[in-house]
């Protein structure tokens, strides 16, 4: 429990009146990887943008490579040091890229920002980068806007990596891709946990994707952790009455539409 | 034949970048009466112009060769009243309901407008059957729901009505074009249960657009299989995902991850998927295809039928057999 890489703790928020999030815990170890799964409106990205700080917890506590993330930064150093600790990517691989700048270049960008490597070695790194998630030097060269989905995400998976993060939070980002793109996505997630040490939180509503990627699962419903535990557990004997009924909806071969009434 | 709906040949050229692009290139399917018939296949594969092309809703500029028939009819050439026939013979629900809806209009206009200014039915007489055909598809407080705005209802409830607006015209046949891509898994089980109970008891045939193998043979007896704005495959749907007959297909079965088990590593094909015009000759799926020999790029393989469905794969048989 100590040796946590990211601690949640009892953490809430309320928008007004309404309560997104209630009494959330989860801890995930380092190179782990810990899946929020919940129907849309769960409060799941409410969790996520707490984490990385872009909301501010009601209540509750964050504490990711062991300091405490629920107050605001107290000096730009502190930001940058977050902000690499932690890095996400987002479920829309069009809006997340600028798209006058090439993805070397915007790999390029976060190295300066939050490494020492000098030009020379940030050339080479960006290199690396790009052959862990499978882009080649043409692609890494072209303008987003001539670049597949799939590609788009993963100079979105480069580009959060070049800061080294610790933790890389994935907010439905292999939802909108196609099946066989995704694919590819998700063996590069695997391929990058193994070599790379970093932790995933990985929201999903997928389970079959959830079974591929991840280690641990929390299900969230209305806001709250409703069952938790090792995914194949949870997958394969599912305790909670909503787990049960978000397994039973999946379609999978020999799947039968539920019958209405 | 008594096929309610059948295309031949269907090519399709759309203006793109001040050029005339193939986006359909000589799909072939049939429908019959009461059936559902899957419409599978990855982004920019061609299935929502398949579906518009049956209703005459293709972009302005279209170029369209082939033959589409319904109920005998060549579609193409309809025009005026017979053309509004076809459209309330032939409904359409799309994947994204609230872009399809009014937003500053009420549920009930939505839904009684079709009736009252084409069919010149009474508000009140339109309202009561807009109320009963809610109830049909599990919208059990109609009359409250008619008076509500689009934004103070679910996806999942404004999918409904979607649904409940194609059926108002009493169709035959509905397209239904990703109708569930955008809900949650277990409002995505309710919508399919509703599509699959008025399949049955209206005896409505549908054909249903997907990305999901699973979910088409859920409710669709046959499925057909689109790459690059081809027909690569159709099948029942329950031999698909184990007994596909071309690579394409068992492509698709294979990268998708299993809800029952975690493979060790997916399966994946190199590149992305293609529209029509950017395929090469012969084979469009050759330059992505683990089977590919030469003769896959001299000749275009036509859909042809084997084992009991259709497939355009020149290695399908010996294919088929080294799988066993
Ligand atoms: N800035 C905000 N102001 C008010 N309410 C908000 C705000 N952000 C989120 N909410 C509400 O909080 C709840 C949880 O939203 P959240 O975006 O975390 O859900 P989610 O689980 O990520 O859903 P999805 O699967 O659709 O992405 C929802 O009811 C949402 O409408
Ligand atoms: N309005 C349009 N004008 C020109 N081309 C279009 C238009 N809509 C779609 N296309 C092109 O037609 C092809 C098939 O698209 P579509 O039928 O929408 O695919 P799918 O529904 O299988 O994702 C794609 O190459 C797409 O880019
Ligand atoms: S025709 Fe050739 S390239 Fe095309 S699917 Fe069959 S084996 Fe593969
Ligand atoms: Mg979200
Ligand atoms: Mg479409």
């Amino acid at each position: 429990m100590t040796d946590a890489i990211l601690e949640v703790e009892g953490l809430r928020k309320n928008f007004g009146e309404a309560t997104a999030v209630r009494d959330v815990s989860f801890s995930l170890p380092p190179a782990g990887a810990l899946a929020i799964v919940g129907e849309s409106g769960s409060g799941k990205t409410t969790v996520a943008r707490m984490i990385v700080g872009l909301e501010r917890p009601t209540a509750g506590r964050v504490t990711a490579c062991g300091r405490d993330r629920s107050q605001p930064a107290r000096s730009a150093r502190e930001r940058r040091d977050r902000g690499g600790q932690v890095q996400i990517v987002f479920q829309d691989p069009y809006s997340s890229l600028d798209p006058r700048q090439s993805p070397a270049a915007a790999v390029e960008e976060v190295l300066r920002l939050h490494t020492r490597l000098d030009r020379g070695r940030r050339r080479a790194r960006v290199a690396e980068l790009a052959d862990l998630v499978g882009l080649d030097e043409r692609q890494m060269a072209a303008l987003p806007s001539r670049l597949s989905g799939g590609q788009r995400q993963r100079v979105a998976i480069a580009r959060a990596l070049a800061a080294e993060p610790r933790i890389l939070i994935l907010d439905e980002s292999v939802a909108a891709l196609d099946v066989s793109i995704q694919a590819q996505v998700l063996n590069v997630l695997a391929d990058v946990r193994e070599r790379t040490g970093v932790a995933y939180l990985f929201i999903s509503h997928d389970l079959a994707v959830v079974r591929q990627v991840t280690d641990d699962v929390v299900v969230m419903r209305h806001g709250a952790i409703v069952e938790r535990g090792p995914t194949d557990r949870v997958l394969d004997a599912p305790e909670h009455p909503y787990t049960q009924l978000l397994r039973a909806s999946v379609p999978r071969p020999g799947w039968q539409v539920p019958k209405t009434r | 034949m008594n096929d309610l709906l059948r295309i031949s040949g269907l090519t399709v050229r759309l203006p793109l970048d001040g050029e005339m692009r193939t986006v359909l290139s000589d799909v072939s399917l049939s429908i019959a009466a009461g059936e559902a018939v899957g419409l599978v296949g990855e982004s920019g594969s061609g299935k929502s112009m398949t579906a518009r092309s049956i209703v005459r809703l293709l972009p302005p500029g279209a170029l369209v060769e082939g033959t589409i028939r319904y109920r005998g009819n060549d579609v193409p050439s309809l025009r005026g009243q017979r053309l509004r026939d076809l459209r309330s013979s032939v409904s359409m629900v799309f994947q994204d309901p609230r872009a399809h809806i009014n937003p500053v209009r009420t549920v009930g206009d939505f839904l009684t407008e079709a009736l009252r200014v084409n069919q010149r039915v009474a508000r009140r007489e339109a309202e009561g059957r807009a109320v009963r055909v809610l109830d049909e598809v599990g919208v059990a407080d109609g009359p409250r729901r008619l008076r509500q705005y689009p934004h103070e209802l679910s996806g999942g409830l404004l999918q409904r009505v979607m649904i409940a607006a194609a059926l108002l015209t009493e169709p035959h046949l509905l397209l239904a074009d990703e109708p569930t891509t955008a809900l949650d898994v277990t409002t995505q089980a309710e919508v399919m249960a509703i599509l699959d109970e008025l399949r049955r008891e209206r005896g409505l045939a549908m054909l249903f657009i997907t990305h999901d193998l699973e979910l088409a043979a859920a409710v669709c007896d046959r499925t057909a299989v689109m790459y690059a704005g081809r027909v690569m495959e159709i099948r029942a749907s329950a031999l698909l995902h184990d007994h596909a007959l071309h690579p394409y297909t068992a492509a698709l079965a294979a990268a998708r991850p299993s809800l029952e088990r975690r493979a060790e590593r997916l399966v994946t094909t190199p590149g992305r998927p293609l529209s029509a015009f950017e395929a090469p000759d012969g084979c469009p799926f050759s330059t992505r295809c683990p089977h590919v020999r030469q003769r896959c790029h001299d000749e275009r393989p036509d859909l042809r039928p084997l084992d009991g469905g259709q497939v355009a794969c020149v290695r399908a048989e010996e294919l088929a057999v080294s799988h066993d």
